[in-house]
């Protein structure tokens, strides 16, 4: 049985929801987004992730009209936004701080948007209603705000924004507020709702690990630049640059000289005197241009002897070793003063653990382990 | 707790009866049943009856309410819609200018406020009586209206106003619908602490009133001057409670619901 796989970003044919074209926008003379160009496309579960500072709550509050656009255009299923107000969007947003009424209590709450559409009465009491099961806050509707816990208060301002049936759902940070567990959780609810709802949403967070969970595709920002844009699991295995590949997750990045070796291959000469490193890249690089190896913790294996198979291999000394439970990163310097980080997962109860502190191991890892990047 | 100590308690009794003892006094004699002054003769309060026999008295009365209460409502809706335009319109021209500038009849001596005032009444050629008060006493009075609601609109959260015209509402909707019923305990501090500064102005109504609109405290005043009779006292009286209990509403207003926020909010981090 064939899957089909979400992915309309890669069908021609498909139109796209929303269209930055050449978006610039500037407070004064600071450019917060500069000549931005991206496509999101309908039900896609669109993530821009950033340091604080990179552009992105610009972007989301230009798309729900709070901020205008200085140049470019920003199209909504083929109309351009410029001159509509943000209460003539079909877009809601889901505030940082959630900005419930505090004079409404929670029934109200979600009603309000429902309300300035001149609904009729029963059925905006049956939207209501299915808005609070949607989100499990049956039992809280007649409470205020202020009676509700903070996990509920998030619940009520998801509720409130999808109300009015958006085509566009913005989200601000809409978990920053929770603690670790309740936020793991409310990823999921998030996902369910919005495969539920079918609705497309375009979530801002400065959290690598919630974008990955959520999103269908991440956009990494860096001041007011997208740098990549794809699905979660090509940012992590194949990043654009060092920016990325350093922004999302754990990463060793060993600098060198490339040269050709073999079909698509190069060898980086990490250091004077040792043996290079081999890695195979898609990329096609200068001979003798200066190359950065990105290879994640978890895809260099640590063992006591030298492995036979492994192309890239090195004898290192550990120096700290961090126990995380379920897997532990050894760090390991190697000559020349570098220390490069390795993961592997504690299998096994930790005290048959076979490395501990100064121990002499082997690093290895394979051609395809690390990505090539140029800078 | 903090120890007791004489020094504290001295002063601040020093501190009350100073504040207080001239006030008290004129409350006591109010009920004095003797016709002079200074001379006790037994609880009586025959001195509120004259009063309501008194036309002249009632009527200045009826001027000074009307006055106040017209002043404060117009002041009310002038200084809410100034300070919400100097906390949210952001920078425009001349902002540092307007906001000294509405601070200013704070501390701008009434002598020259009624002085200017009656200047300006004269050239534009408007008789002065009942809508010359108002007009004055709505000048000053805004401002201290405009204070009070540009306090509270600076802890307002802002995407309150933003999430409302997220969900379809005008700007003029979300004022009416979300940042009214919010900021609604400072404008009504704001419009009794008008009405208080309205019905006990002595120096601006009169540079302002007309012969046939006196006001109260310049009925009294003219009327001290001829000598304190009892009845003075007993509508003096009457006055510090209607003051007294606006101030004191006013900030029950403004702490009440503040303190209940508090409370709500704790309750809602227990469960």
């Amino acid at each position: 049985m064939t899957q089909t796989v979400f992915a309309p970003w890669e069908d021609p044919g498909e139109k796209p929801l929303i269209q930055f074209k050449n978006v610039t926008k500037r407070f004064g003379s600071f450019t917060a987004i500069d000549n931005l160009t991206q496509d999101i496309y309908e039900r896609e579960f669109f993530a821009l992730l950033g340091p604080s500072g990179c552009g992105k709550t610009t972007m989301m509050r230009m798309l729900a009209g709070f901020e205008e656009v200085t140049e470019g255009q920003i199209l909504l299923a083929g109309q351009d936004m410029a001159r509509v107000p943000p209460n003539e969007r079909a877009v809601n947003m889901m505030f940082q701080s959630y900005a419930l009424f505090p004079h409404l209590s929670v029934w109200e709450n979600i009603a309000f948007g429902l309300k300035r559409k001149k609904m009729p009465k029963s059925e905006l009491d049956a939207r209501v209603d299915e808005m609070l099961r949607l989100t499990r806050l049956e039992r809280f509707a007649r409470r205020k705000p202020h009676q509700i816990s903070g996990g509920q208060r998030q619940r009520v301002a998801l509720a409130r924004s999808l109300a009015r049936a958006p085509k566009l759902l913005l989200l601000d940070e809409p978990l920053g507020a929770l603690d670790k567990k309740l936020r793991q959780d409310t990823q999921f609810e998030l996902m369910d709702i919005q495969e539920k709802t079918g609705t497309t949403f375009v979530i801002v967070t400065h959290d690598q690990e919630e974008s990955m969970t959520v999103a269908s595709r991440v956009a990494v920002m860096d001041e007011g630049q997208i740098i990549q844009v794809a699905t979660p699991d090509k940012i992590y295995e194949e990043p654009a640059s060092l920016y990325v590949a350093d922004f999302i997750g754990d990463v060793n990045i060993i600098e060198g000289i490339a040269t050709k070796s073999g079909e698509d291959g190069y060898k980086i000469n990490w250091s004077e005197g040792k043996e290079p490193f081999q890695a195979k890249t898609p990329r096609t690089l200068s001979e003798g241009q200066k190359a950065y190896i990105a290879i994640r913790p978890e895809k260099i294996a640590v063992s006591q002897d030298k492995p036979d198979s492994a192309l890239n291999s090195i004898k290192g000394k550990i120096v700290d070793i961090a126990y995380l439970g379920n897997m532990s990163t050894y760090h390991v310097e190697i000559p020349g003063g570098l220390t490069i980080k390795a993961q592997t997962a504690n299998t096994r109860r930790l005290s048959r653990r076979s490395f501990t502190w100064e121990d002499e191991v082997w690093l290895s890892w394979t051609l395809t382990a690390g990505s090539v990047l140029e800078r | 707790m903090r120890r007791f100590s004489w020094f504290n308690a001295t002063s601040l009794t020093f501190g009350f009866v100073f504040l207080y003892l001239p006030m008290l006094l004129l409350v006591i004699y109010s009920f004095n049943s003797s016709k002079l002054v200074t001379v006790w003769a037994g609880f009586s309060t025959k001195w509120y009856g004259e009063l309501l026999q008194n036309e002249a008295f009632l009527d200045a009365a009826w001027v000074t309410l009307r006055v106040a209460v017209i002043s404060s409502t117009i002041a009310t809706v002038l200084g809410t819609m100034a300070a919400y335009v100097l906390v949210r319109s952001g920078r425009f021209l001349g902002r540092t200018l307007f906001s000294g500038m509405i601070y200013a009849p704070l501390v701008m001596p009434d002598v020259i406020t009624g002085l200017s005032l009656l200047l300006l009444f004269i050239g534009i050629g408007l008789d002065r009586g009942v809508l010359t008060i108002v007009l004055a006493h709505t000048t000053f009075a805004m401002c201290y209206v405009s204070v009070v609601v540009s306090s509270r609109l600076v802890s307002f959260d802002k995407s309150l106003e933003e999430a409302a015209l997220d969900l379809g509402c005008t700007p003029m909707q979300s004022f009416r619908l979300v940042t009214l019923p919010i900021i609604a305990p400072a404008v009504i501090s704001g419009w009794l602490l008008a009405f208080t500064l309205s019905l006990d102005d002595l120096v601006i109504a009169s540079f302002t009133a007309g012969p046939s609109s006196t006001t109260l405290p310049i009925k009294i005043f003219s009327a001290v001057r001829l000598g304190v009779s009892p009845e003075i006292n007993a509508l003096s009286t009457i006055m510090i409670g209607i003051v007294t209990i606006g101030v004191i509403s006013a900030s029950l207003i403004t702490k009440r619901s503040m303190v209940r926020q508090q409370l709500e909010e704790q309750e809602a981090i227990r469960t």
